[in-house]
């Protein structure tokens, strides 16, 4: 069906950044996580976040969730600063951006359709039948099978937990998806899968996707951006093209390290 | 921002003629407007009936997204099922992929729930007879199995674990001691108030140092402390082991080929049996202390003639008999709460229901202890 796809011109958009992070300091104790970061996510994008592990990538995302509070910093999404909103407008952002944790943070006590109701049943006024069957399509479109909408998240695999974490992201059709290594603990074909589905979302519902990611494969093959993280900053960003370039040690160890020539090959 | 939404919400306006419906829809059909999106569907079906076909025009349709998608594939599906055809026009390419995408299939009803019947009520009590049975079954089991571990560690004092043991007891112990002192001295205060209050009407008022010095020495001493501790570290017993289960922290112990039973169960019953004792001793001079002063200030026996009269009253056995029971209590505790922690299955809800019934258990069980020593005591002339 991707064939009928129009295809994704970035000039066609005007570069719309919906999120604009600037001078971001996040720190614990005496250690400065990120220093002075800046970083666009523009609409309609998929950015692929790389870095080494330890060096913040998930602080960065739990920065601008609101989970960590920054020491300076300015924060934008969908244009205006987190800051500076007040609480029922900070809420009204957070319908619209669904978020993937590392480890699914599904509820363990809810079945799985449950989880997925959760978002719709707080935000939402629907019907009991349509409540059932958006929570099942949206289990269905991660890849779910429908016998797995009654089981607890105990009696999840790994990559059902993610997927089922992602159908709870979806939940409320967000506009932007925080993904924190939402292939990694998936098997290849899977992995591969749920790039696809990402890529399908994100054409079809015009998602912005932010993606914390050490899949080769996924940075190769749907993101349009990637952005390297080092030292507390920004290091590179750019389509896979401008990181293959780029001068930078550890960018250049990772984009042509015997891995990335596998990806890159395919 | 309001009047913007009022613009943008989704709209069906439809009109039929000659045995066909023709709708036009518009606006934002998202999940934003997901009450209104099902209104107005709602309003289409109606308007459909009876119709041959229907056509959709979803060219002014703004924005689409898997709700809106789901909705209108479905209504297609449902007026299909009635032989009213449905067609979409105009629709836009990126809405066609999502219309695809969400492509109405029928989903399993859930299977409802049953109302609870009076055989749903006998059912839980005959389950709830058989868990218990099977609990205690358990209970037996684990105790041999912590025995065991223990002669174990007894026989190679080098498995001993004795920084688990030590960081146990602050724990369990030591860091005890304020709550369990104050709680104790307050109860004595109490029962010496009441027993001198009671006690005056027959003018039998210094009786109240028997009272106090046996009730507590024998009974209220062993059972408060026992019940904090139930309390206290019972359940944080029972949370350790349960999220640890959870986070498959015990099967790793497991598979390193350590028993989960020697480095966690041992070290924490081990303390609770030094423990206890050692809180239960400390717990009935709080109460002690606190009966002595209500006698003093209220009714006028001073601390010289308290002490005397404790002396000559109370044998060392009525003291020893509180301290006996003190291990016993704490393996009782131990036991519970272990059993309980290794029950925890995956989910927080599970873990919360363990801890609850690991403290409600071991509270009951050392009541029900006490209540054997009593007899057991009594029979002996102890």
């Amino acid at each position: 069906m991707l064939q009928t796809l129009p295809e994704r011109t970035m000039t066609e958009r005007d570069r719309e950044a919906v999120i604009r992070v600037r001078g971001l300091d996040v720190g614990f104790g005496e250690r400065l996580v990120l220093n002075g970061l800046d970083l666009d996510v523009y609409r309609g994008e998929i950015l692929g976040f790389v870095g080494p592990s330890g060096q913040g990538k998930s602080v960065l995302t739990r920065t601008i969730l609101g989970l960590i509070p920054k020491r300076a910093g300015r924060i934008e999404v969908f244009g205006e600063d987190l800051d500076a909103m007040s609480i029922a407008s900070r809420r009204a952002i957070e319908r619209r951006w669904g978020v993937l944790f590392q480890q699914g943070a599904l509820f363990s006590s809810l079945t799985v359709r449950q989880n997925v109701q959760v978002p719709m049943r707080e935000h939402l006024k629907l019907s009991e039948r349509l409540l059932d069957e958006l929570a099942m399509l949206k289990i269905e479109m991660v890849g779910l099978k429908p016998d797995a909408a009654d089981k607890l998240p105990s009696e999840l695999s790994g990559g059902m937990i993610k997927r089922a974490s992602l159908a709870r992201a979806l939940a409320l059709d967000p506009e932007i998806l925080f993904l924190d290594e939402p292939t990694s603990g998936l098997d290849p074909i899977g992995a591969g899968e749920f790039d696809d589905l990402i890529a399908t979302l994100q054409r079809t519902l015009g998602l912005t996707v932010f993606m914390v990611t050490h899949d080769l494969d996924s940075l190769y093959t749907v993101c349009d951006r990637i952005a390297a993280l080092g030292e507390g900053k920004i290091i590179a960003a750019g389509p896979i093209e401008d990181m293959l370039a780029s001068d930078h040690p550890w960018v250049r160890a990772y984009f042509h390290g015997k891995r990335a020539r596998a990806a890159a090959g395919q | 921002m309001r009047q913007e939404t009022a613009a943008n919400e989704p709209r069906a306006e439809f009109d039929g003629s000659g045995g066909e419906l023709r709708a036009e829809l518009s606006g934002n059909w998202t999940v934003e407007h997901a009450e209104r999106v099902e209104h107005e569907i709602n309003e289409l079906v109606a308007a459909a009936e009876g119709e041959g076909r229907a056509l959709l025009d979803l060219s002014r349709i703004e924005r689409l997204d898997t709700l809106g998608a789901w909705v209108l594939d479905r209504t297609r599906h449902d007026l299909g099922g009635r032989g009213i055809a449905v067609d979409f026009v105009g629709a836009r390419p990126e809405h066609h992929i999502l219309l695809n995408e969400v492509a109405y299939r029928g989903f399993q009803p859930r299977t409802e729930k049953r109302a609870t019947t009076l055989v749903d009520v006998f059912a839980d009590v005959g389950e709830a007879i058989v868990r218990a049975g099977r609990d205690f079954v358990q209970g037996i089991s684990l105790l041999g199995e912590i025995v065991t571990a223990l002669i174990r560690v007894l026989l190679v004092p080098s498995r001993f674990r004795l920084p688990s043991l030590t960081n146990q007891l602050e724990q369990i112990a030591f860091r005890g001691v304020p709550i369990i002192v104050l709680i104790s001295f307050l109860v004595g205060c109490i029962v010496a108030q009441q027993g001198i209050f009671q006690l005056q009407r027959f003018g039998a008022q210094t009786f109240v140092v028997n009272l106090v010095g046996i009730l507590i020495l024998r009974e209220l001493g062993v059972l408060l402390t026992s019940i904090m501790v139930a309390g206290r570290s019972g359940s944080a017993f029972t949370a350790e082991i349960g999220s640890m289960k959870m986070r498959e922290e015990i099967d790793a112990l497991r598979v390193m080929g350590l028993d989960p039973i020697e480095v966690l169960i041992v070290p924490r019953v081990l303390a609770l049996v030094i423990g206890l004792p050692l809180l239960t001793f400390l717990s009935s001079i709080a109460a002690l202390v606190g009966g002595g002063l209500v006698a003093w200030i209220y009714g006028d026996i001073p601390p010289d003639a308290f002490l005397a009269r404790l002396k000559a009253t109370i044998g060392l056995n009525t003291f020893l008999v509180g301290l006996i029971k003190a291990p016993f209590m704490a393996l009782v505790i131990g036991v519970i709460a272990s059993i309980e922690g290794i029950a925890v299955q995956g989910s927080a809800e599970s873990l919360g229901r363990h801890v609850t019934s690991s403290v409600v258990k071991a509270i009951f069980m050392v009541i029900v202890l006490d209540g054997f020593f009593a007899v057991f005591f009594a029979a002996i002339n102890y």
